[in-house]
C-alpha cells in the first residue's frame, strides 16, 4: 500500500464526536510505521492489521483511527474492543464506509469518533445512536446490560 | 418455556422499530440495495427467484400454542396459507411482500418472536436436540444454555459482520440428534466426575461445498465461562477468518487451514484475556433462565394401549420417542406425506396442531432439524385422540427416519443459488417408497437431497444424499451413500457418475436393494454400508 504523509482524517470530516479534548491535528502512520518510531502519537489500522502490536505504545497515542474499506468488513470491531480492554483511553476513530445502521454497534465496540466518506443525515444518526435502548452483551462501553439490571441487588 | 421479560420484549420492538425505518430509508433511496441487502438479512428476508422469503427465527426449536397460531395467521394474512419448516428449526414464507415485512415481524413481536439474525453474515438462531427436556437420555436440558446464547448473540456490536454465516447448536446427550458436530460450533452440555456442569465445544464442522466434522477444541468449559469462551472462539473468527473469498469464509476453513491445535491456541490465549476483562453475564442470570425450563408435572398413568388397529399401531411404533417419564412419549408429527413437500404445513394444519400442543403436550411444540413436528409431552393414554386428530388433517404419516423422511432444501422451485430441483424428487421417491410397501421393509434410512452445492438438504449427512447439479443445462443428480448426523458422524462418499431425474430415482431403489440383499439381522442401511463398502453397491448402479 502507497504511504502517504497525509494518511489519515483531519478534524474537520470527523463528523460525530463524543469527546471534550482538543482533537489530534497532524495525520496518522500506518501500524508498522507506529511500532518502528517512537514519536508517532497518532495511528491508522487497516483491516488486516493486528491492533494488538500497538499495545506496548497505548501510552503515547492520542489518536486511532480504525479503516473501513467496506461496512461489510468486520474486523474493525474486534480492533477497537482490544484496545480498550488494553486500557487505551485515547481518541478512536472509524472512518471510510461507515454507514448510519452500524454506529450504534460501533459506539459499543469504544469509537467515540465518527469521520464517515460521505456525511451521514444528522437526524438519521442520532436515530441510530439511540437504536438500543438496553443491551445484552458486555462490551467497551460502560452501560449495564439487561442481565446486570435483571440481578442488581 | 422462556418467556420474555419487559427487557426482551423491549429488545424485539426495538428491532422492529428499526427495520421499519431501514425500509423507509430504503425506499427514500438513501440506502442503497448493497447497503439495504446485509440490514435486510439480518431481518431475515431473502429475494428469492419469484418473492421474498421470510425466514422467522424459532429459538432451539421451542413454541407454544399461541405463537403457532400466530404462525398460520401470518401464513394466511401474507402468504398463500402455508409455511415451510426448514433443518435450522426455523419457519419461512415464501410469497412474501417488502412492504409487509416490517408489519409481519411487528404480528411476530406481539408473541415473543422474530425474525433477528436468521440470515447474514451473523450468529444465526441457535438450534438444539429437539427432544430436549423430554429425551430419558439428557444430562440436563440444554434450551438454557441456548437461551443465554441467544441472548448473548442478539445484536452482539462486535459479531454483526462476520466472514461468513455462523451456526450454533447445543445438545446434552451422548446421542446427538441435532446435527451438532456440523456446526459452526457445536456444544454439548456435560457433567464431569466431580458433578459439574459444563461445555464440550467443538468447532469448525459445516456442510456446504467443503463438509467439515468439527473436531473438539475443549473438553470442559465450565458452565460460567460458556459466554467468555464462545466470544474467545468469535474473536478469533471475526479476526482471521477469510474474507477474500466467501466459498473459503467460514470458520471450518480457519480452523482447517490453521489445524485445530492452532486454533484452540489462539482462543484459549483470548480466552484467559477475556476472562480478566469479564464478559459473562452474572451467575444469577443462567439460573433465572433456567427456571424457565423446569419440566411439567408429570403424572403416572397407563404405559400400555389397545393396538387393535393397526394403523395406529404403526404410527405408534415408528412416530413416538421414549420418554423420560416412563407414563409419556415423544410423539413426532409427520411433515412428510408420501408425495407431499418436506416441511411444508398449512395454517390449518398449524392450529390443529396448536390445539393438541394445550390440550395434550403442557402447550409446548418443537420443530425437529428434520422438518417435522413434535409433541414433546404426550401421556400415553392420550395417543388414540392424538393420532386420530392428527389423521384427519394429513399429519399421520407413520415415517419418522424412513426413506419417506426426507430432508430436502427448497431447490429450484424457490431458491435462487440452486441448480437444480429437489421438491420434486422428494415427493416421486416418497410416494414410490409408500406405494410399494418398501418403506416399512427398509425400515430406518435418511434420504437427503440438496439442489445444490450450498447443501441446505444435508445431502453430506445422509445415509444416501443426493445432490443436483447444473450439467450442461440439465438437471442432474450425484447419488452419495454412509452419511450421518448423528454420534456416529460421517460424510457421505459419491458412488459415481450423476443420473438424470428418473435416473436417481432408480438408483435409490437399486441401492434398497443391495442393502435389503445383504443385511445382518438389526442392521440399518447405514450399518450395512458401513460393514461391505461402497463396491457392492457400486457394482449395482454402474456395473
Amino acid at each position: 500500500m502507497v504511504e502517504f504523509r497525509d494518511l489519515g482524517t483531519s478534524p474537520d470530516e470527523v463528523q460525530f464526536r463524543f469527546r471534550d479534548d482538543e482533537p489530534v491535528d497532524h495525520g496518522t502512520v500506518t501500524v508498522d510505521s507506529c511500532c518502528d518510531q517512537t514519536n508517532a502519537t497518532a495511528v491508522r489500522i487497516e483491516p488486516g492489521d493486528d491492533a494488538r502490536l500497538l499495545l506496548p505504545f497505548l501510552d503515547r497515542l492520542a489518536l486511532v483511527e480504525v479503516n473501513f474499506p467496506s461496512f461489510t468488513d468486520g474486523r474493525g470491531y474486534s480492533a477497537a474492543r482490544i484496545l480498550r480492554e488494553a486500557g487505551y483511553t485515547g481518541e478512536l476513530r472509524a472512518v471510510g464506509d461507515v454507514l448510519i445502521d452500524q454506529l450504534s454497534h460501533m459506539r459499543r465496540c469504544g469509537f467515540d469518533s465518527f469521520a464517515p466518506d460521505r456525511r451521514l443525515d444528522e437526524d438519521d444518526a442520532a436515530r441510530a445512536f439511540a437504536t438500543w435502548e438496553q443491551v445484552y452483551q458486555r462490551a467497551a462501553d460502560t452501560r449495564r446490560t439487561i442481565a446486570d439490571k435483571r440481578h442488581e441487588a | 418455556m422462556y418467556k420474555y421479560d419487559q427487557y426482551d420484549q423491549a429488545m424485539v420492538d426495538a428491532r422492529v422499530e428499526e427495520f421499519r425505518d431501514q425500509a423507509r430509508r430504503r425506499m427514500e433511496g438513501s440506502l442503497s440495495e448493497d447497503q439495504f441487502k446485509p440490514l435486510r438479512l439480518m431481518n431475515g428476508l431473502y429475494l428469492q427467484l419469484h418473492a421474498y422469503m421470510l425466514r422467522v427465527a424459532v429459538p432451539y426449536g421451542t413454541l407454544n400454542s399461541r405463537q403457532l397460531e400466530a404462525l398460520a395467521d401470518i401464513a394466511e394474512k401474507y402468504d398463500r396459507g402455508y409455511g415451510h419448516f426448514t433443518t435450522r428449526q426455523n419457519i419461512q414464507y415464501n410469497w412474501i411482500k417488502l412492504e409487509d415485512a416490517a408489519d409481519i415481524l411487528a404480528d411476530l413481536a406481539k408473541v415473543e418472536m422474530h425474525a433477528i439474525q436468521t440470515s447474514g453474515n451473523c450468529i444465526r438462531n441457535i438450534s438444539a436436540d429437539h427432544f430436549a427436556g423430554a429425551a430419558s437420555d439428557e444430562v440436563t436440558d440444554p434450551r438454557p444454555y441456548a437461551e443465554l446464547l441467544r441472548q448473548w448473540s442478539s445484536f452482539h456490536p462486535e459479531f454483526t459482520y462476520l466472514p461468513r454465516k455462523f451456526k450454533f447448536c447445543v445438545i446434552a446427550s451422548e446421542k446427538d440428534r441435532a446435527a451438532m458436530r456440523l456446526h459452526d460450533i457445536g456444544i454439548r452440555i456435560v457433567q464431569n466426575a466431580a458433578g459439574e456442569t459444563g461445555a464440550q465445544f467443538y468447532v469448525g464442522g459445516g456442510m456446504g461445498r467443503t463438509p467439515m466434522i468439527a473436531p473438539l477444541i475443549r473438553d470442559f468449559v465450565p458452565i460460567d465461562q460458556l459466554i467468555t469462551y464462545a466470544e474467545a472462539a468469535l474473536r478469533v473468527y471475526n479476526r482471521y477468518g477469510r474474507r477474500d473469498n466467501k466459498f473459503k469464509a467460514r470458520i471450518k476453513i480457519l480452523v482447517h487451514e490453521l489445524g485445530a491445535a492452532e486454533y484452540t491456541r489462539q482462543v484459549e490465549e483470548e480466552f484467559a484475556h477475556l476472562l480478566s476483562v469479564g464478559v459473562e453475564p452474572p451467575h444469577e442470570e443462567l439460573a433465572r433462565i433456567a427456571a424457565h425450563f423446569v419440566a411439567p408435572a408429570f403424572v403416572d398413568g397407563p404405559k400400555t394401549l389397545d393396538r387393535s388397529d393397526p394403523d395406529f399401531a404403526l404410527w405408534v411404533d415408528r412416530n413416538t420417542h421414549r420418554h423420560k417419564h416412563d407414563a409419556y412419549v415423544s410423539a413426532v408429527i409427520s411433515l412428510k406425506p408420501a408425495g407431499g413437500i418436506p416441511g411444508d404445513a398449512t395454517a390449518q394444519q398449524m392450529r390443529v396442531i396448536a390445539k393438541l400442543a394445550r390440550n395434550y403436550s403442557f402447550d409446548e411444540l418443537r420443530v425437529m432439524h428434520t422438518q417435522n413436528l413434535l409433541l414433546p409431552h404426550v401421556r400415553i393414554a392420550d395417543l388414540p385422540a392424538i393420532w386420530a386428530a392428527l389423521d384427519a388433517a394429513g399429519l399421520a404419516a407413520p415415517n419418522m427416519d424412513t426413506i419417506e423422511d426426507i430432508i430436502a432444501c427448497p431447490g429450484l422451485d424457490y431458491c435462487s443459488l440452486a441448480n437444480a430441483r429437489s421438491i420434486p424428487l422428494a415427493q416421486r421417491i416418497s410416494e414410490r417408497f409408500a406405494k410399494s410397501g418398501r418403506t416399512e421393509v427398509v425400515g430406518e434410512l435418511k434420504l437427503k437431497i440438496s439442489g445444490c452445492i450450498n447443501a441446505c438438504g444435508h445431502h453430506h449427512a445422509g445415509h444416501i444424499g443426493i445432490l443436483g447439479v447444473d450439467r450442461k443445462g440439465t438437471e442432474n443428480y450425484q447419488l452419495s451413500l454412509g452419511g450421518s448426523e448423528a454420534e456416529d458422524v460421517s460424510l457421505a462418499k459419491i458412488t459415481g457418475p450423476g443420473f438424470d431425474e428418473d435416473g436417481v430415482i432408480a438408483a435409490v431403489e437399486k441401492v434398497t436393494d443391495i442393502y435389503l440383499a445383504a443385511r445382518a439381522d438389526g442392521e440399518r442401511f447405514l450399518d450395512t454400508y458401513r460393514r461391505i463398502g461402497m463396491e457392492p453397491f457400486k457394482e449395482a448402479l454402474y456395473g
